[in-house]
């Protein structure tokens, strides 16, 4: 018996057909036709999608082998959104979040303790707050309450261009815009965040309109974390208390107020609803939050004089996406528990977007906010495909490097991130694409490892450089240009402990056989000791690891770049003479990955190695695989932060 | 629990009224042009994953998927099949727990549909003598049997599907998880059949709307 995408029974025939497509588009790639030839083939569309022909279609997958793909519309790469314009809109960038004065709060003042008090308008607590700030009380008490710097933001539906072809989607948006406004904030300066949901009962087919916001990477205290399990509800405000301060502040670094080398560039912000993570991120709950600080200072004349804030230094959100090819609408595949793949590839909420730029250095800070997909992506000149265009990766994960790497490319697990330098002025005139160009059939796996040639893989973003030539004072980038150094972490670990990720018998995701709760912490860390994890995956899926609250170096196991050696023959990217996209066990760090990390990509059946310090807070938090779909799935692991950690080996 | 579920459930709160925010939406926003109208959430889910197949309970009466047991209800859906004896006993009585933990908590129907995935064996008479062994006497949980075809079809639509194909057709290793829904919402969720009742029934307690917040025990 033989099924589509969608669950219907069809011939074998058809079948035959559906698979065909996708050995047709093998063999394309095997046979490295130039994107010349697919045109003159009348094969390719403008937008750089192979063109649904005869079968022919990047769509038409039939995967893992015999074309099982059949529990959703968008798991096996079966999405079909109808077509869509490329490059019609430009590409939004998110407005920057603006402070306001205390009195200006919605609601009653900011208390320290939760404020339980009935709302008469909602009948419900003002907050959906549980535990009292840490920040301001007791031995770290020199921080301000309520804060320096006060925001208000409200979560709520609206009506949003994502493409000049499609309706206006009704998203889930912070301040009516997704990704929502980009925060901007300085070390030094603690800022609170009053987030109210008013979000709609009706969802319009997924979502839950009960929600926590989780402040991606941040150094936050257990209650301002956006803890998977602390949701609130509708017509109900949180708190959240963003200290800004350097890890090690009350601790290993307290005579330097904490430790530069630990500081934090790009982050971002999503929802993290235990349970409705991923039903929520795609429907819009998302945004940036860049740090600031003496060295890192947004002014391209100070400090590391990168590229200035907001005019040449530019966050970009990507996703993909999925679209009913009759409505236009949104589509979420609501019983796919595995992994979801979309065919539209969006850069800040908007569909295969232009952006102009000026002939000079830029800075883009590069997040992969998935679902499902990984990222490996290419600056191509369509006019020569085939040429490499390197450029100069400065952050992993949002941390800056020891020094710049110039690398061919950035691979992206779903919630990595990366900081890049484009020096646009050898390209003054010219058009260039950033183009994702990994392979990745399904959403449940990961990709294959193999990376197609330049110029047939997904276009996202178009570049255009037209805008006049302008100053440029922001520094050259070069292999020895210093950011911040690498923190030891080579002392003896308090504690090993071992994480093994796999699917049990049953479908459902174990980490070391014992399944999430919300109420149980598997295990204690003690505050501000150091601990080596050694994760193993059991199974032949990919799935990037995210640990909460400060960040992990990557000692073993780091995976590189995807495809073969020939791809990097020139070794830009430094990963050693191993390519590691699966069984990755002894690879150690180099290049991009001696870094600072929060997600780590653990290949189909690898062991990776990590060690991190948990600093100055206490509290709950979470470890768990950002694949949003297997997230949801249980796919997570709550520890705590304690006074007094355990040594258990296999939590 | 530390957490009182009682009267948790009080239907759907008006909008609450909080003043004084803007709501900039972005101009230039397309017409919907070739596209047909917007269907409402839970019709466009109906289409997508409810195929209205005729089911068999274990009493013998035959029952529509989609317009008997799901429509305006909040469910939980779960595969067995009665010779099943690696995770079908587990989490029949983790949903026996959670049933009662619903009951005490939760003052609303929760229906629960366990489907078999061996058909050809599991007879109405089969699934009755399942219940009973397992003494669930309940007019809310509904053991179905069906056509082999519609079972199949059931089970890819609503994700119970193995993406391996070597794993779908061993069917000891049928999906052990959970799905959970509240149809006229469009709210639906998944959890795993082989967690902690409590938990269990937390989780399915996120697809009923409450006034109140739910936090989860703490250990603090």
């Amino acid at each position: 018996m033989y099924f589509n995408a969608n669950g219907e029974r069809i011939s074998r025939a058809r079948w035959k057909e559906l698979y065909q497509a996708f050995k047709n588009r093998q063999e394309i790639i095997r046979a490295r036709l130039s994107r010349r030839d697919l045109w003159k083939m009348g094969l390719l569309s403008s937008a750089g999608m192979l063109v649904v022909k005869n079968g022919l279609s990047s769509r038409a997958y039939a995967s893992w082998g015999d074309g099982n793909c059949r529990s959703g519309t968008s798991g096996c790469g079966n999405c079909a959104s109808p077509f869509t314009t490329p490059w019609s809109m430009n590409m939004p960038i998110p407005p920057v979040k603006q402070p306001i004065a205390l009195s200006a709060l919605t609601g009653p003042p900011p208390t320290i303790a939760p404020n339980n008090a009935i709302n008469a308008a909602t009948g419900k607590p003002y907050e959906g707050r549980t535990r009292a700030h840490q920040s301001p009380i007791g031995s770290h008490s020199q921080l301000p309450f309520p804060a320096t710097k006060i925001y208000q933001v409200t979560q709520k539906a609206a009506d949003v261009d994502v493409s000049g072809g499609l309706p206006p989607q009704t998203l889930w948006t912070f301040d009516g815009v997704s990704p929502g406004p980009t925060y901007v904030a300085q070390y030094g300066t603690p800022i609170l965040i009053r987030n109210y949901n008013q979000l709609p009962a009706d969802n319009g087919g997924f979502g839950l309109n009960s929600v926590t916001t989780h402040l991606h990477n941040a150094h936050t205290p257990s209650e301002s974390d956006g803890f998977p399990c602390d949701y609130f509800s509708v017509g109900q405000y949180y708190d959240h208390y963003y200290p800004n301060q350097l890890a090690g502040f009350l601790s290993t670094h307290q005579g330097t107020n904490g430790d530069v080398n630990e500081a934090l560039s790009t982050l971002w912000y999503h929802d993290h609803r235990e349970g409705f993570t991923a039903q929520n991120v795609y429907k819009g709950l998302l945004g940036h939050y860049i740090l600031f600080n003496s060295l890192d200072t947004g002014n391209e004349t100070t400090g590391f004089r990168l590229p200035s804030f907001p005019d040449y230094d530019i966050p970009m959100m990507f996703a993909d996406r999925c679209f009913d090819a009759a409505t236009g609408e949104l589509v979420y595949d609501t019983f796919n528990i595995d992994g979801i793949l979309g065919d539209k590839f969006m850069v800040n909420g908007v569909i295969q977007p232009v952006f102009h730029v000026h002939p000079r250095r830029y800075r883009l800070r590069w997040t992969n906010s998935g679902p499902s997909r990984f990222l490996q992506i290419y600056l191509t000149d369509l006019a020569n495909p085939s040429a490499s265009q390197p450029f100069w990766q400065i952050s992993n994960d949002g941390n800056l490097l020891p020094h710049p790497v110039q690398v061919p490319a950035v691979a992206l697990g779903v919630a990595e991130r990366s900081d890049v330098i484009i020096d646009f002025s050898q390209y003054a005139g010219k058009t260039l694409y950033l183009e994702n160009r990994l392979n990745q059939p399904n959403g449940q796996g990961g990709p294959t490892g193999s990376v197609v040639s330049g110029g047939q893989g997904f276009l996202m973003l178009k570049i255009v450089v037209d805008l006049p030539a302008v100053a440029d004072n922001s520094a050259i980038p070069s292999a020895s240009t210093s950011y911040y150094a690498l923190p030891s972490v080579s002392g003896t670990p308090k504690v090993t402990r071992n994480f093994n990720f796999d699917q049990g018998r049953n479908g459902q995701w174990t980490v070391n056989g014992n399944l999430f709760s919300c109420n149980t912490a598997r295990f204690l860390v003690q505050q501000n000791s150091l601990e080596q994890w050694n994760f193993q995956n059991g199974w032949n899926w990919s799935h990037p690891i995210h640990v909460h609250v400060e960040e992990h170096q990557v000692t073993k196991g780091a995976p590189g770049l995807y495809g073969s050696d020939g791809d990097d023959h020139n070794n830009y990217s430094r990963w050693g003479s191993q390519y590691c996209w699966s069984g990755c066990t002894n690879n150690s760090a180099t290049g991009v990955n001696l870094a600072r990390k929060d997600t780590v990509r653990l290949t189909p059946k690898a062991n990776a190695t990590i060690k991190m310090r948990f600093r100055d807070w206490l509290g709950r938090y979470a470890m768990h695989c950002h694949n949003v779909i297997h997230e949801d799935h249980a796919m997570m692991v709550r520890f705590d932060v304690a006074p007094t950690g355990d040594t258990k080996s296999s939590p | 629990m530390l957490i009182n579920r009682r009267k948790l459930f009080a239907g759907l709160v008006a909008s609450p009224v909080l003043a004084g925010f803007a709501a900039p939406v972005p101009g230039n926003v397309a017409t919907r042009g070739k596209f047909a109208p917007k269907l409402p959430p839970r019709e466009a889910l109906r289409q997508r994953y409810f195929p209205n197949v005729q089911l068999t309970t274990s009493q013998g009466k035959r029952v529509r998927f989609y317009d008997d047991l799901l429509k305006d209800k909040i469910v939980i859906l779960n595969l067995f099949y009665a010779t099943c004896e690696g995770v079908c006993p587990l989490t029949i009585m983790n949903l026996k727990r959670v049933r009662k933990i619903l009951r005490e908590e939760i003052n609303h129907d929760i229906f629960i549909y366990s489907m078999t995935i061996k058909p050809e064996q599991d007879t109405p008479k089969a699934l009755a003598d399942y219940a009973e062994m397992h003494g669930v006497d309940d007019p809310q949980w509904l053991f179905l049997t069906g056509r082999p075809d519609d079972v199949d079809l059931l089970r890819h639509k609503i994700g119970f599907a193995d993406p391996n194909p070597d794993v779908d057709k061993d069917r000891s290793r049928h999906s052990g998880m959970l799905r959970y829904g509240n149809e006229a919402m469009a709210i639906w969720g998944s959890c795993q059949g082989s967690a902690d009742p409590e938990w269990i029934a937390q989780e399915i307690g996120f697809a009923v709307p409450r006034v109140f917040k739910r936090h989860p025990r703490v250990n603090d």
